[in-house]
């Protein structure tokens, strides 16, 4: 933050205006479109021909669809971690990664909704969870949770976006028309005075509190989908600690990745430092050892005892077909952060932007490993079923939909930046003059 | 309390034909006793088996089959049949994977022909254990993990401890077969490949299941209404070595179709036992152990598909 101080307000706000897309901001919006629009066509066809597209069948019921909602849960996690968290803490070093943060929230939650309708066999009849929800089934909590969690996280964008939007309608000209309507509609109320600020205030801090035990409850719920049920690998005590360890790790982990390209392609170098990276690198680590811990509880004592259920399944995730897979998660995911982090050099811009991407990447097939090998190993033998049944490998049309749900919510974060400062403009200026003040 | 005038008697059918009176509020036209339905009893007998548990003998003059009931309402039917409590005994000894239980439950509830709700195992408990041939359908649990997980009460528990699916209530989230450790639901991923000879009943009802509905789930129903109709289920009906045993918990008899007993005694006497019961799902289904056998296990093999028998072989 040293070098804030050489700037002068106006400056800063310039700084953090946002901007039109530059040619690789063009380049990557279209690609990030170009998947969603396959993705859209895929689901047609799956509309139009029923759930016999997928590559799911009676035994491996869930894929990665699925796992692909619990990876977008646990990546919305991270709002609540930064923003609400680390505010009640006082931690002021996380303030320009806040609204970062919270997009990524936001979006992810978005698409968490989605892809579970997409999974449904009769998606028209999505109401009937609101017309006959019965409230014992574990998919009704987590529908009132994520709801929950998807209208205090929209709150906590909202609400510190105001001030900055009374500064973006100072800029009429740069804004063109259309976004200048769009912030007047937004925020014209806001004048910025005291009261308003006090109010704001105290309704951020309310909102603060209240997201954190929603946050927890949203991914304990998703992983009592699994843990509810006998299957062996997801009949586990420790599921809810499990995902949520593991969930913070990975919008941790979302936030670098983003925070590295914000960076880059907005030259945020005097907001978004070296300082940021460093810190992050730091709570990398923790978080990778926390989820550690919890993946040595949910694998060591099982594999101690090797019972006959849980045998199939664990010997095919060590040694079996799917243990390629798990050992890149475990060491990509999570030896590989602790070790490259522990170092001052790992916690570079550059490094840590490698290692994040490795981290979202191995959570989100650890998330897959977590669905799919379970449902391989069921009680009963699997005999009296057509050969397909006994393997599962997405279909084309299950990775366009499941990558097009990704590109969709990265698509919402770009947007998001393009029309509204990512990094919040007025609390970096209050901020300066604290610090000046001091 | 012997009461010998049979036509006030509700019958446990042996599976052939209803008797007369049972349908209760039957108009008088439609009574067999009334002058113009005189009949001339033939002389033939035939043993039924009362509620009592007790084989009484019925001129077969006097037997009329049921007329065709239309399908019962969605409401009828998630409520069930007053006072019944159905269980099913499978007896393994007598299995030997003839697999018509299963073909005959597919075709009538015209099941995709890929999938099926009764599966014939080929087990073998532990290295050195003897195999054996198990029919396995759904359990009917009274505690049905199913049922527990359903968010839109599309499956649900009846009083007569059935456990149906209402199809046109299911949203097709797949959790209910996730929460089934017995894997016996089968999801309709795509239309039911089945071809319609004509004469199948139309009319979708919870109780007869059919037609399959694409993007929900199905599995055994233990046919509730063949239970309306007086007779028993496809599978019990259909099985040549008399595996299944179907009756009422309540009425404490259980009957394959020619041999009947008491519920209480053949568990007792043969030792039948509940799969998975450390789960605590309390199955309806009971299972006899394979003693005694009828076949040896290797006839059984010659109805395996192919991938089934490497499996078996490993
Ligand atoms: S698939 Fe249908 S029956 Fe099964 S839990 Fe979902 S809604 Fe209920």
């Amino acid at each position: 933050m040293e070098k804030l101080s050489s700037l002068t307000p106006e400056q800063i706000t310039q700084d953090l205006l946002p901007k039109k897309f530059g040619k690789w901001g063009k380049i990557w919006t279209a690609i990030l479109i170009a998947i969603c629009l396959i993705g859209a066509y895929a689901y047609y066809r799956q509309i139009r021909y029923g759930l016999v597209v997928t590559n799911m069948r009676d035994y491996v019921s869930w894929g990665i669809y699925i796992s692909n909602f619990v990876f977008f849960v646990a990546i919305s996690l991270v709002g609540s971690l930064i923003t609400a968290i680390f505010r009640l803490a006082n931690i002021e070093w996380a303030t320009p990664l806040t609204r970062i943060a919270e997009i990524i929230a936001v979006s992810a939650i978005v698409f968490a909704s989605l892809i579970i309708i997409v999974d449904m066999g009769r998606p028209e009849r999505f109401m009937y969870l609101f017309l006959y929800g019965r409230i014992q089934s574990p998919i009704m909590w987590d529908v009132i949770v994520i709801m929950t969690y998807f209208c205090i996280s929209l709150l906590l964008l909202y609400m510190p976006l105001l001030p900055d939007l009374k500064i973006l309608l100072k800029f009429k000209e740069k804004s063109g028309n259309a976004l200048h309507k769009l912030y007047r509609f937004q925020g014209s109320f806001w004048q910025g005075t005291k009261a308003q600020f006090k109010i704001s205030e105290k309704a951020i801090t309310i909102l603060c509190v209240a997201i954190i035990p929603v946050a927890f409850s949203i991914h304990t719920v998703t992983s009592w989908l699994f843990a509810t049920t006998y299957r062996p690998g997801w009949d586990s005590t420790n599921f809810g600690a499990y995902f949520i360890s593991g969930a913070f790790l990975v919008g941790a982990g979302g936030v670098v990745v983003a925070m590295y390209i914000f960076r880059k392609f907005y030259h945020l170098e005097k907001y978004i430092t070296e300082l940021h990276f460093d810190k992050m690198g730091k709570l990398l680590v923790m978080l990778s050892l926390l989820y550690l811990y919890f993946n040595i509880n949910e694998f060591m004592t099982p594999a101690f005892k090797m019972k006959k259920s849980e045998a199939g399944h664990l010997n095919e995730l060590f040694s079996g077909t799917y243990a390629p897979m798990f050992w890149f998660a475990i060491i990509g995911g999570l030896i590989v952060p602790i070790i490259g982090l522990l170092f001052k050099k790992g916690r570079k811009p550059l490094p840590m932007f490698v290692i994040a991407i490795l981290v979202v990447v191995c959570a989100w097939f650890k998330r897959y490993l977590i669905v799919t090998p379970t449902l391989l190993h069921p009680f009963m033998p699997m005999q009296e079923v057509p050969a397909s049944y006994h393997h599962y490998f997405p279909s084309w049309e299950e990775w366009a939909i499941a990558m097009g749900s990704l590109a969709g919510a990265l698509l919402i974060i770009t947007f998001f930046a393009r029309i509204y400062p990512i990094i919040p403009i007025q609390e970096t200026l209050t901020e300066k003059n604290e610090a000046e003040k001091l | 309390m012997e009461n010998k005038d049979t036509s006030r008697r509700d019958f446990l059918l042996t599976g052939i034909l209803a008797t007369t009176a049972i349908v209760a509020g039957c108009s008088d036209k439609k009574n067999p006793f009334t002058p113009e339905d005189t009949v001339t009893p033939s002389g033939k007998k035939v043993k039924l088996l009362s509620v009592d548990g007790e084989i009484i003998e019925v001129d077969e003059a006097f037997l009329k089959p049921v007329p065709h009931v239309p399908p019962v309402s969605i409401d009828e039917s998630r409520r069930g049949i007053a006072g019944k409590k159905f269980v099913m005994v499978i007896d393994l000894a007598k299995c030997k994977n003839l697999k018509k239980c299963q073909s005959a439950c597919n075709h009538m509830h015209q099941v995709h022909s890929s999938q099926n709700w009764l599966k014939v195992y080929a087990m073998e408990d532990a290295d050195h254990t003897a195999p054996y041939w198990q029919p396995t359908q759904c359990m009917h649990c009274d505690e049905p993990p199913c049922v527990k997980v359903c968010p839109v009460d599309a499956t649900f528990k009846r009083e007569d401890g059935i456990v149906l699916i209402d199809n046109e209530r299911c949203i097709g989230c797949r959790f209910c077969m996730a929460a089934c450790p017995y894997s016996s639901r089968v999801f309709n991923w795509e239309p039911s490949d089945y071809k319609p000879t004509g004469d199948e009943e139309k009319i979708y009802s919870p109780e007869n299941s059919i037609p399959q509905k694409v993007g929900t789930v199905s599995k055994c129903d233990f046919c509730p209404d063949r239970h309306r109709e007086g007779k028993l289920p496809y599978c019990v009906e259909a099985c040549p070595n008399g595996v299944f045993y179907f009756g009422d918990i309540n009425e404490d008899t259980v009957t394959n179709g020619s041999e009947t007993f008491r519920f209480s005694e053949l568990i007792k006497d043969k030792a039948g036992y509940k799969l998975m019961e450390d789960l605590g799902t309390k199955p309806s289904v009971y299972y006899l152990p394979p003693v005694n056998r009828s076949f040896p296990f290797e006839n059984g093999l010659e109805n395996e598909n192919e991938t089934d028998k490497k499996l078996i072989a490993k």
